[in-house]
């Protein structure tokens, strides 16, 4: 019981940081429908933010909750200025074009940061400095042998804070009336005065955001960061996108804590019943594939019918 | 002159090509000029190149299927040819040689591989296929992905083809061959290249090839039309796996190494960008696509000092640029030939109106209609 417990705190911690991503996901798909490959690449972006930020502020001597509120909010501003940059100007002259064209030029784009980053700054990890004190990582006792240490506590409590700020943003503002409008039509949202180009690069600041948020709060609980980072944890954010409904934002969260309990009860019991723990990235992909065959739609997802 | 006699014409030339450049790269050369071996390496990897753009060109440029796991299935190919060498082919390979003489002997092993590589890579794009190809657009590339994805780690945790140390021969028991032979060269690797062209043409060229075109342009309409739509999804995916993984055969003889590493999604990427460079819906395009993907990193290594280390991202800036300026490829749906520079001095003004005489309409109308602005759909 309390290992299971304690995986099961472990497992909803990474889920947490896949849900914050895929959160970007899931609001640019639901408004383009558009598969943002570069969206695991803002994460890294974020995350590389963080800790140059923290270099040139002097933050990293002085560890604190204020130099890591600082190095977070800094974080999710740059990522959110870069989010906008990559949809102005490569999402946008695309937009018209098919969806094969637009896909490809995610992809591109997120080789080309990868590469910019390779190239720039090396390919080695680099060590994100430790904001929690030299007692982050020394679990509370919770009951029996179950423990949450420091980091832990802090990034359930920034990502749940997140979450409710974006659920209020989209649900009780204008600018999220906008935003709901524009991803149930774009055409007829411009038809009724909104400025639907405004709409979509807030859409991909905020999510952007988002990732930067997940790649700070990780690198609290996995100070190793690196320019590729941001490929396998982006794809498995997609997945728990599409497993809570691609388009859904209480599904995104969903998806995220799902598939990061699996991930972790893989590796914690895989072995039982004959799954090495190796196979804990195969998880995701499996997962997406059974909920594409079972219910496309995704767990909270309408469905659609596809138009002709 | 009677087809069949041009036909075998063209055979011998390309044999007698395909024997020449071997010998060209060989340890004594050609009349004593020798191709460097970094050259002729590239040259080979072009070759297989070559084959897995082509192949995907038949799935996503010609039938409109977007797939993502390309690399997955030149890894089935790979791994299985080269585990049946390794395992099971030294005493058959000592009878035969007994029989018909070591070359003899050896070239019908290699060709007994790869032809398991490439059935158990068709068994493979069957099974991802069946159940894949129900879904469209952006789902199929994400799962196709997926399926790839899996494949590698699945192949990562099989230990008696070396895990994640990678395959080099033999592991314990230490009961094969002691390193992968070198079974393949030139004249394999340039002869499947033009063996997956020719297929590949007569397929699209075929009422196959029509049905799938069809389903690219619309897959509605062409099913209201009596294509049975995933029947043909099904055939093109199979036929493309299978020659992905007569790729990965020849990759594994040629280099008589296979780690994961070399089949992760970057990999697939690789070969869609060939076919986004060349023109989706171009074979030609295709094999343009992938010899400048497969030799500009190569040729970006000589770039001085600081900017070799930016090549990648050179490579990178090039398909957005493509993306942006020209979203059909450099080819778009054309053929590149003899015909085409004939046509192209008779008219220079530009081709002939679709429906003409004397022009196959697959080298007209066959756009993805990557160049047309098209609605974003909504609910």
């Amino acid at each position: 019981m309390d290992t299971f417990v304690q995986q099961l705190i472990n497992g909803l911690n990474i889920g947490a940081i896949y849900a914050l991503i895929a959160l970007g996901y899931t609001m640019v798909y639901g408004i383009l429908r558009l598969i943002n490959f570069a969206h695991g690449d803002v994460y890294m972006v974020g995350a590389f933010a963080g800790y140059f930020l923290a270099l040139s502020l002097g933050l990293a001597a002085a560890p604190s909750f204020l130099s890591l509120g600082i190095v977070l909010v800094g974080s999710m501003l740059i990522a959110a200025v870069v989010g906008v940059i990559i949809e102005r100007f490569a999402y946008r002259p695309v937009r018209k074009y098919s969806r094969m064209t637009t896909l490809i030029m995610a992809i591109g784009v997120s080789l080309l940061i990868e590469n910019l980053f390779v190239a720039q700054i090396g390919a080695a990890p680099r060590a994100f400095p430790d904001f929690l004190g030299s007692q982050s990582q020394l679990p509370y006792r919770l009951f029996g042998n179950a423990a949450i240490s420091k980091a832990q506590i802090v990034i359930f409590l920034v990502s749940v804070a997140l979450m409710v700020l974006l659920q209020w943003i989209v649900y009780k503002t204008k600018v999220g009336t906008a935003m709901r409008a524009v991803s149930f039509n774009l055409n007829s949202a411009k038809l009724m005065g909104i400025n639907t180009d405004a709409i979509i690069s807030l859409t991909f600041g905020i999510g952007s955001a988002l990732a930067a948020a997940g790649g700070v709060l990780t690198a609290q609980y996995n100070p190793n960061i690196d320019p590729l980072m941001g490929i396998l944890t982006g794809l498995k954010a997609f997945v728990a996108a599409v497993l809570g409904g691609i388009g859904n934002i209480p599904g995104a969260v969903l998806g995220g804590l799902l598939i990061g309990a699996a991930e972790t009860f893989v590796v914690g019991y895989g072995h039982h019943i004959g799954i090495a723990s190796t196979y804990r990235d195969a998880v995701a992909f499996a997962i997406l594939i059974l909920v594409l065959l079972i219910r496309p739609s995704g767990l909270l997802g309408s469905t659609v019918q596809e138009k002709v | 002159m009677p087809t069949f006699i041009k036909r075998i014409l063209g055979l011998v030339i390309v044999v007698f090509l395909l024997v020449a450049v071997n010998a060209w790269m060989g340890r004594e050369g050609l009349f004593g000029f020798g191709l460097p071996y970094y050259y002729a390496e590239i040259l080979n990897l072009t070759g297989i190149s070559i084959i897995l753009a082509v192949s995907l060109n038949l799935i996503t440029g010609f039938t409109g299927q977007f797939s993502i796991g390309h690399a997955g299935f030149m890894a089935v190919g790979a791994y299985a040819s080269v585990f049946m060498t390794v395992y099971y082919s030294d005493s058959a390979e000592q009878w035969l040689t007994s029989l018909l003489g070591a070359t003899l002997a050896q070239s019908l092993v290699f060709l007994g591989v790869i032809i398991v590589g490439a059935l158990v890579a068709a068994l493979a794009g069957l099974v991802v296929g069946i159940p894949s190809l129900r879904l469209r657009g952006d789902y199929l590339a994400i799962v196709t992905l997926g399926f790839a994805e899996i494949i590698r780690i699945v192949i990562l945790n099989i230990d008696r083809v070396g895990g994640a140390t990678g395959f080099r021969g033999r592991v314990p028991p230490w009961d094969g061959r002691l390193i992968i032979p070198a079974y393949a060269n030139f004249i394999w690797i340039g002869g499947f290249a033009i063996i997956t062209i020719v297929v590949v043409y007569n397929i699209v060229n075929s009422d196959v090839g029509r049905a799938l075109i069809s389903i690219r342009e619309d897959e509605l309409a062409s099913e209201a039309m009596g294509v049975n739509t995933t029947r043909y999804k099904v055939i093109a995916f199979v036929i493309s796996s299978s020659f992905a993984g007569i790729a990965g055969a020849l990759f594994g003889h040629f280099r008589q190494f296979l780690h994961t590493n070399d089949f992760q999604f970057i990999r697939s990427i690789e070969i869609i960008i060939m076919i986004v460079l060349g023109g989706m819906g171009s074979i030609t395009g295709a094999v343009l696509g992938a010899i400048v993907i497969t030799i500009l990193p190569e040729l970006l290594r000589k770039l001085p000092g600081d900017l070799y280390g930016y090549r990648l991202v050179i490579y990178s800036a090039l398909l957005i640029l493509i993306m942006l300026t020209r979203p059909q490829g450099v080819m778009g749906a054309k053929e590149f030939g003899i015909s085409w520079l004939k046509r192209a001095q008779r008219r220079p003004e530009g081709d002939k109106p679709i429906g003409e005489k004397g022009v196959p309409i697959a080298q007209q109308s066959t756009s993805p209609n990557l160049d047309q602005p098209k609605e974003i759909e909504h609910r």
